[in-house]
């Protein structure tokens, strides 16, 4: 699902965020990215989301050669093999969960009717059948990520990504959430959760540590 | 799979239409208030355009019922630059030109002031004049009366006066009566009718019309008409013209001014289309203003939404979504404004033709005009912040919380 090879990611002015990361993961794994501040992970997490490209190796999402595809192709790879979840939620306010959820599949090229239809079938999927109409605003922190959840993969999207998804959760909703991204990953999807709590990525299967741009571990982290 | 096989899905027309307007509903004061610049702008140019069509519409109706077939003779200037005079047969000639239908005449009375009482100081002439007048004179010239009768074979015989519209309002005179008199040229003469403005023979209005005997009887008129006109077939109206001095006065053809009246309407409406093409450039400025506010607003809405952009591209929109969307809300902030504008345009040209007594005329080229000043403004406003949000890198934007 997921090939880097050897990929590094400077930015003008000379600072290194990936320094030479190698990393494959297969179909069907739940992977904790983990680190420090700055380690590298939020640059990690845009290039394997296609949102930012790597200064120099090779990058293979879902079966395509990142280089090799346009700006258009990019954004195409993203609205039908990619869905993200942000610790912000970034969900539109004075829109209904039911429509941000539909929204999700605006640039899929789906009718709205159809969109509407699977956004309330994936919101039924969460568990947030009887919140439909709530605005965000209405819904608990924990609901509303499970909100982003639902919008990340509306369009079964072979890859879901997780930018520190229970960050701005207490410790019961996040529960929660992590436990709807187990589920969703023994439906089939390839979950990469980005985070920097050790508690939540000791509890998934495989973890990446990563450390000034460079993979440091990998394995089972017990408590180092 | 290759890389050629994904491609980005486009746009339904009605998702474009929901996108464009999220700006509208998620801030509605400011979408309200860079829209009113716009309607401002089209407003002023549609109400300029509005109301110099329907005064040109009222001139085209005025023009239409009182013909342009009047033509007028008056006596110019001799050689050596004193006053001419028409010959006392001018009117007996110009009646024998073949396609003339009708001829009416008016005499200047030299030296007969006219006012309401003997009690004005003499000095107080009101700037009216004492004229007499042919019988015939309401048929050639399309002067209407206002209030009592016109001159007949024995009133104009009598100390009896017809005054014009301006006269009457100038001395007092509301309406025509037996015991309403006024003083002209040091006589008293009973106002018997009053009449309504002529357009096509302004002299009229600021004249105490007299019958022509009566003033050769009593104010010692000299019988030489001042102004003569006539009325001829349409088609016939330039032939006419061409021959009406030397016919007027075959001894002087050269002291002879021929002016055809509807000529001075036609060129009061065209003094009045400059004026139009000026107002239309201050209408136009304004909307070059609405428009700067509309680019402004559409730069901060950008700028505000770097996180809604930066996660649109994560669910997949292309830079091309993004400037379609902000184009769109650009185009739609316009559009709204534009609509209101044209309505608020049509609506002043409305209430001022009608405070005008005009028909209110809005050329269907002007709200075409408006649609398309509108959509070129709005284009223009989101042109450079929706291909500014477009290039806008995904990781940029969603780094802004």
């Amino acid at each position: 699902m997921i090939e880097l090879t050897n990929v590094t990611r400077t930015y003008a002015g000379g600072v290194t965020a990936l320094a030479g990361v190698s990393l494959t993961v297969a179909a069907g794994e739940l992977v904790a990215v983990t680190g420090p501040s700055g380690s590298g992970k939020s640059t990690l997490l845009h290039v394997l989301g296609t949102l930012d490209r790597p200064t120099s190796g090779g990058v293979r999402i879902a079966g395509y050669d990142v280089a090799a595809l346009s700006d258009a192709g990019l954004s195409a790879l993203r609205a039908h093999r990619i869905g993200f979840v942000f610790q912000q939620f970034h969900l539109a306010g004075g829109t209904t969960a039911l429509d941000n959820v539909a929204d999700g599949l605006l640039y899929t090229g789906l009718r709205r009717a159809e969109r509407r239809r699977r956004a309330e079938r994936v919101l039924h999927r969460v568990g947030l059948g009887h919140r439909m109409e709530h605005r965000p605003h209405e819904l608990s922190g924990g609901e509303r990520q499970r909100v982003a959840v639902a919008r990340a993969v509306a369009g079964d999207p072979p890859l879901l990504l997780a930018d520190e998804p229970t960050g701005a959760l207490d410790t019961a909703s996040g529960a929660a959430v992590v436990e709807l991204l187990r589920e969703l990953n023994g439906a089939g999807t390839t979950v990469v959760v980005i985070t920097h709590e050790r508690e939540l990525a000791a509890a998934l299967p495989r973890q990446v540590r990563l450390r000034d741009g460079r993979l440091e571990h990998e394995g089972t982290v017990h408590g180092t | 799979m290759r890389a050629e096989d994904i491609h980005p899905a486009g746009l339904r027309p009605g998702d474009v239409l929901r996108g464009g307007a999220v700006g509208l509903r998620t801030r509605p004061l400011r979408a309200a208030l860079s829209a009113l610049g716009i309607a401002i702008g089209i407003a002023a140019m549609v109400a300029v355009v509005g109301i110099s069509s329907s005064s040109r519409a009222d001139l085209d109706r005025t023009l239409d019922s009182l013909g342009t077939n009047l033509l007028t003779v008056s006596p110019g200037r001799t050689m050596d630059g004193g006053l001419a005079k028409l010959p006392a047969r001018a009117e007996d000639m110009v009646a024998r030109i073949g396609p003339v239908a009708s001829v009416s005449a008016i005499g200047r009375v030299a030296d007969a002031n006219v006012y309401r009482t003997d009690r004005i100081p003499a000095a107080e002439t009101g700037g009216l004049a004492a004229y007499a007048v042919r019988t015939d004179l309401p048929a050639a010239t399309g002067a209407r009366l206002r209030d009592g009768t016109w001159l007949n074979a024995a009133t104009a015989r009598h100390p009896a006066v017809v005054l014009g519209a301006t006269a009457a309002e100038r001395l007092g005179v509301g309406r025509a009566a037996p015991e309403v008199r006024v003083l002209v040229g040091g006589q008293w003469f009973t106002v018997v009718g009053i009449l309504q403005p002529a357009p096509l023979a302004p002299e009229l209005d600021i004249g105490a019309l007299v019958g022509w005997p009566a003033a050769q009887d009593r104010l010692g008129f000299d019988g030489h008409a001042t102004t003569v006109y006539t009325r001829s077939a349409d088609a016939a109206v330039e032939d006419v013209r061409s021959v009406l001095g030397a016919t007027a006065n075959p001894a002087a053809p050269n002291e002879v001014e021929v002016s055809r009246p509807s000529d001075a309407l036609a060129a009061k409406r065209a003094a009045g289309e400059a004026f139009t093409r000026l107002l239309l450039g201050v209408g136009a400025v304004a909307l070059l203003v609405g428009g700067v506010g509309v680019a402004n607003t559409m730069v901060i809405s950008v700028l505000e939404r770097l996180a809604e952009i930066g996660l649109r591209r994560a669910l997949g929109a292309t830079r091309g979504h993004i400037r379609t969307q902000f184009l769109a809300e650009s185009l739609l902030l316009s559009a709204l404004g534009g609509a209101a504008g044209a309505l608020l345009g049509a609506g002043v040209t409305a209430s001022y033709a009608a405070s005008q007594s005009w028909p209110p005329v809005v050329p269907v080229w002007t709200l075409a005009g408006a649609l398309a000043a509108t959509l070129a403004t709005g284009t223009l406003a989101g042109l450079y912040p929706a291909v500014h949000a477009g290039r806008l890198p995904p990781t940029t934007a969603l780094a802004t919380p």
